[in-house]
């Protein structure tokens, strides 16, 4: 069990400091690869809470396919280069305020309290696999998982759409 | 063993830093990349939950999936608006598109 506790406050630390690295880095890739190895070590955690289908899916449609996109973006622009103070002076301050005002109350809220739970339930070996995710998916959850693919047709249209050269307007 | 508390911690210390990157940065695509930070720690919570409250039901991994679907089409629709975007202005710095603002 201390294994685990030294995981856990091994991963917490390394993806806290991974997303504030991400932030604080002026070039956008930089950010890109810090957010990556901070999906990777939420992976680990999922790993850590026994959900490994959750965890292979976060490295291939996070960490492989959405950054990728990111960093095709970024390259394809140029524009990883952030110009340092704009127009709006009190930006910067007013959003370390927020974001620390927001933090401050989640972790007042939580520690005061306690929601604790009694013992782990122990989970046989092949609970949480793909075949039974996709049993209850297509069962339970079929009208939810319909809709979810209707909106990666319209997200997919809509790039398309948006993107697309307007060559009648041109003319 | 791990108290639940101690993720959800982990996960609004994700969470926060989200919002200050989407808050301060003014790279269109650094505010995108903060928003998927935000979500990733929305998913860190709901398996965590997952874990210690219903681990019988596979319904916390299911809402984690839609979770990633949802992502997945934000980034895209996302994505395309910055480079559709940056074809017109030939700059993705959030306060210089303005055109909309009178």
């Amino acid at each position: 069990m201390t294994i685990d506790l030294v995981l856990f406050f091994g991963l917490a630390l390394i993806a806290v400091v991974a997303a504030i690295a991400m932030i604080a880095s002026r070039n956008a890739v930089y950010s890109a690869l810090f957010l990556v190895f901070n999906f990777l070590t939420v992976a680990t955690l999922y790993l850590l809470l026994n959900a490994a289908f959750i965890a292979v899916v976060q490295v291939t449609v996070y960490a492989g396919a959405i950054m990728v996109l990111f960093l095709f973006v970024i390259m394809l622009l140029g524009t990883e280069r952030e110009s340092i103070g704009g127009r709006i002076r009190w930006q910067m301050p007013l959003s370390i305020v927020l974001g620390l005002a927001l933090a401050g109350e989640l972790a007042y809220v939580l520690l005061r309290n306690d929601i604790v739970q009694g013992p782990l339930a122990d989970l046989t070996v092949e609970f949480g696999s793909p075949a039974s995710i996709g049993r209850v998916l297509f069962n339970e959850y079929l009208v939810p998982f319909e809709v979810t693919s209707i909106l990666l047709l319209v997200a997919m249209i809509g790039a398309i759409v948006i993107t697309r050269k307007q060559r009648e307007e041109g003319k | 063993m791990i108290p639940l508390s101690w993720y959800i911690l982990v996960s609004a210390a994700l969470f926060s830093i989200g919002i200050y990157g989407a808050l301060a940065r003014r790279n269109a695509l650094a505010i995108l990349m903060a928003i998927e930070l935000m979500l990733n720690a929305v998913n860190l919570n709901l398996v965590a939950f997952w874990r210690y409250l219903t681990p019988n039901v596979v319904a916390g991994k299911v809402f984690v999936l839609v979770v990633f679907a949802v992502a997945a089409s934000e980034v895209a629709v996302g994505l395309a608006l910055i480079i559709s975007i940056y074809r017109r202005r030939h700059t993705i710095a959030v306060e210089e598109i303005d055109m909309m603002k009178w």
